[in-house]
């Protein structure tokens, strides 16, 4: 830029580049930054406190899990999923298993597929609620925090009665359930259905109405529809652009069809929307969850093949035929055919799947898993550029990134 | 006026009890806010954690001091001086009761003819303490988060000036101990509008003078790590600590004498016991409680603006409208009363 001046009657140009430098200012956020949600780097260039590029440098989680897995039996790779996405183990649990029963041909009993909904949807609230904390938390506001969590962990100690822990449950088995659901488990979920809502009302009330929340999150971290489309974002990031894409509902698995729900949208595309459409979705989980109650009847909750489930631990002692299933399936696992299988499942982050490769042996030839967080992370640039630096982590936190989910 | 050997000790008493109450105060504020957060807060060191702050200073004390090898060494040692001496030297001028009151002494360190001048330029000084220690530490965090405190604190100490000049045109005086004694029942009652206004407006601007919540953005630990405390550890990361709990005693104890009748009690509580409203130090702690309280409720309660909200918020909503209330005062006194 140059501009001319007048000067003792003569015009004399300056040129601010050279009497005047600027530079850009670089900073390196992360991966030890409290708000990048997990070992996330980003190289942020700031002009004063306008964002000018922000680069996301990814790998500092990177465990090799899908490596990993090709090297397990389809039966001990249950262990591994759970891992990536530590804040909704369920949703990546359900998508490893739909797609290697959908190699095995594996048939789900009805009270099992019942059980795994429930068991997702309440993950995804609870996923939904660290959203709400931790996204609350980098604008400063450190209440919701504490009130998110204490619902939280209403729902952990949930998994906690069926699975034994409060993260990484591995419950779910290829062709139905480990066990069935323990005594009591019914009644404690039916009282944590009945009070969430008014929960819910309260965290409306601190954070949905707030003069700041409203000034600090509309028409922030703006996505338009095509691009949103063009990084191939899908899950809540989408839906807040308004395209009411949801796998549920698009693609129903694990009986999705016969439940009651809506998939919420907004149009705006910024953080107000992100936020507001995750809120609605945790009443509409909600929803799924008391219809998967009230319809859980008793049943049998595995696959009865031999050649996919364990058989029962009684006939151990008395049928041979029993232990030499129980051995070739626990030694070596099964064999599925020559196949290659995908389940798009919906998780709280948007499309989750595992692409399965089968070479006829027992353990997976290549495992390739498709990560929301990763996907929609590589629109942050485009939501963030010409914004400020308070929104760039505003932003950040609206995606819901998981570092486990992108570094797998 | 007492005996200037008098005032030292008066002056090294006031600074012990700030230190004392800094201490304790961040006590309370992590009780009261475990309190709104449905947790407990400290109650491990001491009975309901009464020791915790003990614990703290000693933990600041033998902390190792780390130095930035490319730091500023000579302003980078200045810079927490300078905020805790000119946050300790702004609250001399404040009167804590009825002159001789005290055991026979005055309850203030210094009657100042012009008292609010002096406390708006200690606070003011104190900016510096933030500003060259960001600037200092040679660190990018810390330099953006002091340049967002110094632009912060100017644009606000308009706001404050400007509510303060509503109580100085009525009162007619700058001496805290003639604000004081003001008869605000014998004035004309108009003048309440132009003061209720100055009232809200010096609330906001001190709240975002003395960098607390919602207005807390030099410390904006999601984007900035810490502000301009990112590279202070130990004793000196305490003292910044200090003087930020002690601006709020401060701006706490300037808005109650501004506004709130300062050392001064009701005065129906007399007819119980007489001479209740004059006693000393305790009114005036009673409304700084308060307001202290009230700051830490919105800690709780908000999340934080942004940056050039804040600015907007300071140059566009508080400065016009006390200047406005500035205005109506002085309209109101020439033409009215």
């Amino acid at each position: 830029m140059s501009k001319t001046i007048t000067k003792n009657n003569k015009k004399e140009t300056i040129s601010n580049k050279s009497e005047f430098k600027t530079k850009l200012m670089r900073i390196n956020m992360g991966p030890q930054h409290p708000s990048t949600h997990g070992v996330l780097r980003l190289v942020v260039d700031l002009e004063g406190e306008v964002v000018a590029a922000v680069k996301p440098q990814i790998g500092y989680l990177h465990t090799g899990f899908e490596k990993t897995m090709e090297n397990r039996s389809y039966m001990q790779n249950v262990t591994y999923p759970n891992r990536m996405d530590y804040t909704a183990s369920f949703s990546h649990d359900l998508a490893y298993v739909l797609s290697a029963e959908k190699l095995m041909d594996a048939v789900v009993p009805i009270r099992a597929q019942r059980v795994r909904v429930l068991l997702t949807e309440l993950n995804r609230i609870a996923s939904h609620l660290i959203y709400f904390a931790t996204g609350l938390l980098d604008m400063g506001a450190l209440t919701l925090y504490f009130y998110t969590m204490r619902e939280r962990e209403d729902i952990l100690d949930l998994f906690e009665m069926i699975a034994g822990a409060r993260m990484n449950y591995g419950y779910f088995r290829i062709g139905g359930l480990a066990y069935d659901v323990p005594e009591g488990f019914e009644e404690k979920l039916r009282a944590f259905i009945s009070k969430f809502p008014k929960m819910m009302q309260q965290y409306a009330d601190l954070f949905a109405k707030n003069d700041i929340f409203l000034a600090r999150s509309k028409g922030i971290g703006v996505l338009s529809q095509e691009i949103a489309l063009d990084y191939a974002m899908t899950g809540p990031s989408l839906r807040a652009t308004g395209v009411g894409l949801d796998f549920r509902k698009a693609a129903p698995y694990s009986g999705y069809e016969d439940y009651d729900f809506n998939v919420p949208t907004a149009t705006a595309g910024d953080v107000y929307s992100r936020f507001m459409v995750r809120f609605e979705e945790m009443g509409e989980s909600l929803k799924i969850v008391e219809q998967a109650l009230n319809r859980l009847e008793p049943g049998p909750i595995k696959d009865p093949s031999r050649h996919i489930s364990l058989p029962p631990r009684d006939e151990l002692a008395s049928s041979m035929e029993a232990v030499i299933f129980h051995f070739k399936l626990v030694t070596e696992g099964f064999h599925p055919a020559k196949a290659e299988s995908y389940v798009a499942t919906e998780s709280a982050r948007g499309e989750l799947g595992y692409f399965l490769v089968s070479d006829g042996g027992s353990m997976p030839y290549r495992v390739k898993v498709r990560v929301p967080s990763l996907i929609n992370l590589q629109a942050l640039e485009s939501a963030c550029k010409g914004g400020l630096f308070a929104d760039l982590v505003m932003t950040l936190a609206s995606f819901d990134p998981i570092l486990g989910d992108i570094d797998k | 006026m007492d005996p200037w050997y008098i005032t030292l000790i008066k002056a090294f008493l006031v600074s012990i009890a700030l230190l004392g109450g800094f201490a304790y105060l961040t006590l309370i504020q992590r009780k009261l806010l475990g309190r709104m957060q449905h947790r407990y807060g400290p109650n491990r060191v001491g009975p309901f954690g009464l020791l915790q702050p003990i614990a703290d200073a000693i933990k600041a004390i033998f902390k190792e001091d780390i130095v930035v090898t490319a730091a500023d060494k000579f302003v980078y040692y200045l810079a927490p001086f300078l905020s805790i001496s000119f946050a300790l030297v702004a609250f001399g001028a404040i009167p804590a009761g009825p002159a001789n009151s005290l055991f026979g002494f005055d309850p203030w360190v210094m009657d100042l003819d012009i008292g609010l001048l002096y406390v708006f330029a200690a606070t003011s000084i104190g900016v510096y303490g933030i500003f060259l220690g960001g600037w200092a530490s040679n660190n990018k965090y810390s330099l953006l988060g002091s340049l967002r405190s110094a632009a912060q604190m100017i644009s606000y100490e308009l706001g404050l000036g400007l509510s303060a000049l509503t109580v100085i045109l009525i009162t007619g005086s700058l001496n805290f101990r003639e604000i004081v004694d003001f008869n605000v029942w014998g004035m004309h009652p108009l003048l309440w509008i132009p003061l209720i206004i100055a009232f809200i407006t010096y609330f906001i601007s001190s709240t975002a003078e003395i960098n607390n919540t919602p207005f807390d953005l030099p410390e904006a630990e999601q984007e900035l790590v810490a502000g301009y405390l990112t590279e202070y550890s130990s004793i000196k990361w305490a003292l910044y600590m200090m003087a930020e709990y002690v601006n709020l005693f401060t701006a706490a104890a300037v808005l109650s004498s501004l506004f709130l009748g300062g050392w001064r009690g009701p005065a129906f509580l007399d007819q119980v016991i007489p001479g209740i409203s004059q006693w000393p130090l305790i009114w005036l702690l009673l409304k700084m409680a308060m307001i202290v309280f009230t700051f830490i409720w919105l800690q709780a309660t908000l999340p934080r603006f942004r940056y050039d909200q804040v600015m907007r918020i300071g140059w566009i909503w508080l400065f016009e409208i006390a200047l406005f209330a500035a205005l109506l005062t002085a309209a109101l006194i020439a033409f009215v009363v």
